[in-house]
């Protein structure tokens, strides 16, 4: 087995021909058997990157390997190794999905009798063996995402790319759908994922990479990442707002509404003095909660930060 | 290995086109058998009995047989192509086989395989209805097979290029219309371009239906308006240039990829 990094992308760029500069030399590499974020508000160019990595996209410049294949020399090769899972969906919606899926095992070479194997392995694990033979139109939306996951097993890839695989979908499918990558990713297939549901790229992801604007403004590990958020807010529901709050020191606190209130403070900041405050002053908490997660308040900053530094 | 793979991809685009063909076979396979049933019934029957013998012993409804079988090849082998790929790029399923390993040329030889496919399905029903009307004879079977299966490529390959190029449906729809139909209307099919006069004479030998449509009337009745070897050689010039440019505009991706 190649020793070679899942996926190594190199000074990757991308102008479109309206002259749109959606890459501007992306760097990043993904380690076999990773969960690997990639994260960006729209537009940042995520899409872009991962249509290259699926040769969808045309690169302007720079190079990118998959288990050491080239995709621009070994473009064959690189793809055998790549399962995609689109953002729109892409199949042909008067196909039935055992057709569809045996189908796109026959484009990569994979014969019949093994495709329809495949084929029901993937339609059964998630759950839509029961609809193999009706038109693929007539499927609710989870699962025709659900179909799109099986599709991109086909090939048993070894790169599995998911761009906002949940879009859309309710809880109770995100979840048996995530359920099922965590088990191909503790299977050894590398996963890289991109997502706007950021508790689960938390949840989920070991590595992290975030894009804005076409270039790679955070590369680490989720671990060292959230351990750079040095401020938490939490939501307070009260029983009754005082007329004026009290002074707590290192705590920033706001009335949001009759009943609510926020407390911005340190992560090395104590509870124990602000609740002693607020019992000082007969203010009953009733419950509590984090007002964002940790992740999307780090997305945040980092976004903002960047564009604090475009702006300057 | 790989050829093995390729071969197995190329089988993947010939069957799921050929389940197409099937799956909507009043739109594939119905009309030509009623529109040509109309045109052996009027023109053969009706009009062609007034008409008389094209030449000794070739009556007209046994002259427009081979044009309209032909007529029939170019435009299920063009609509077919050009309809199901352009279907795929609207439905962005094409983006299945754009992200596989297949090389370009298998991509482009199995949707020319499932488009002579459907020529030769109609092919053959056009040639089950003309007999209902003239006994059919084949003299020289190798010309008929082979400009048969020639021109079904051609015009094949001349719809995936319009297919890579269109943007809405009535791209597609545009070049049937306004270059396809006038193209075999005045290639020869209702009467022999050697009765016509100068200048229209050689501008007709500037039509390569002229030579398709002639061929093929040569492998049926063995009577041609122009030279064999010069119809082989326009038809086997036109699928080559075609191939070409097809093989180009799928490697660059013109129409498919950003």
């Amino acid at each position: 087995m190649s020793t070679a990094p899942a996926l190594e992308v190199r000074d990757l760029t991308k102008t479109y021909a309206n002259g749109v500069h959606a890459l501007k030399g992306v760097s990043l590499t993904v380690e076999p058997g990773d969960f690997f974020a990639l994260l960006g508000p729209n537009g940042a160019g995520k899409s872009t990157l991962i249509g290259i990595l699926s040769s969808l996209v045309n690169a302007s410049g720079g190079e990118a390997r998959v288990f050491g294949r080239s995709i621009h020399t070994d473009r064959g090769g690189a793809m055998q190794l790549i399962g995609l899972v689109p953002q729109e969906l892409n199949f042909n919606q008067f196909e039935n999905p055992f057709d569809i899926c045996v189908n796109q095992a026959g484009f990569y070479g994979i014969p019949r009798r093994i495709a329809c194997e495949r084929a029901e392995k993937y339609l059964r694990q998630l759950s839509l063996w029961e609809k193999k033979a009706v038109a693929s139109r007539t499927l609710s939306g989870g699962m025709k995402r659900r179909l799109m996951i099986a599709r991109a097993m086909m090939n048993e890839p070894r790169l599995l790319i998911l761009d906002e695989p949940t879009a859309g979908v309710d809880i109770e499918i995100r979840r048996s759908m995530w359920k099922f990558v965590t088990e191909i990713n503790r299977a050894g297939t590398t996963v890289i994922l991109t997502t706007h549901y950021l508790e689960e790229a938390e949840q989920l992801c070991r590595n992290i990479a975030i894009i804005d604007k076409g270039s790679i403004i955070e590369n680490t590990s989720m671990k060292r990442l959230l351990a750079k958020l040095d401020v938490e807010t939490f939501v307070l529901d009260v029983a009754q707002m005082p007329a004026d709050l009290p002074e707590v020191d290192g705590v920033k606190l706001a009335a949001v509404d009759a009943h609510t209130l926020e407390a911005e403070m340190s992560r090395t900041h104590d509870l124990n003095s602000l609740f002693a405050a607020l019992s000082a002053r007969g203010i009953v908490v009733t419950s509590m909660r984090n007002k964002a997660n940790r992740l999307e308040e780090l997305f945040v900053r980092l976004v903002e930060g960047n564009n604090g530094q475009a702006a300057a | 290995m790989q050829t093995q793979a390729n071969l197995v991809a190329l089988g993947t685009i010939v069957r799921r086109e050929i389940a197409r063909i099937l799956r909507i076979w009043g739109q594939t396979l119905l009309p030509p058998a009623i529109t040509m049933t109309l045109y052996f019934f009027i023109f053969g029957n009706m009009i062609g009995s007034r008409i008389g013998e094209m030449q000794p012993g070739i009556s007209y409804i046994d002259f427009i047989v081979p044009g309209l079988i032909m007529m029939s090849v170019i435009q299920n082998a063009y609509g077919n192509i050009s309809s199901s790929f352009f279907g795929s790029k609207f439905g962005r399923y094409v983006e299945e086989m754009l992200v596989s390993p297949m090389p370009s040329w298998v991509i482009l030889a199995g949707y020319v395989t499932g488009a002579v496919v459907r020529g030769l399905m109609v092919g053959a029903i056009v040639l089950a209805v003309a007999m209902f009307f003239t006994p059919i004879r084949i003299h020289h079977f190798a010309v008929t097979l082979t400009t048969f299966l020639l021109t079904a490529v051609v015009f094949a390959l001349a719809g995936f290029v319009n297919a890579v190029y269109a943007k809405k449906f009535d791209d597609i729809a545009i070049v049937p219309t306004f270059i396809l139909t006038p193209l075999t209307y005045l290639g020869g099919v209702f009467y022999p371009v050697s009765h016509l006069s100068e200048p229209w004479h050689s501008i007709s030998l500037a039509n390569p239906i002229v030579y398709m449509v002639n061929a093929f009337r040569y492998g049926l009745l063995g009577i041609s308006d122009v030279n064999l070897y010069a119809a082989y050689g326009v038809m086997l010039l036109a699928a080559a240039v075609l191939a070409g440019f097809g093989l180009y505009l799928l490697k660059r991706g013109v129409g498919l990829r950003a």
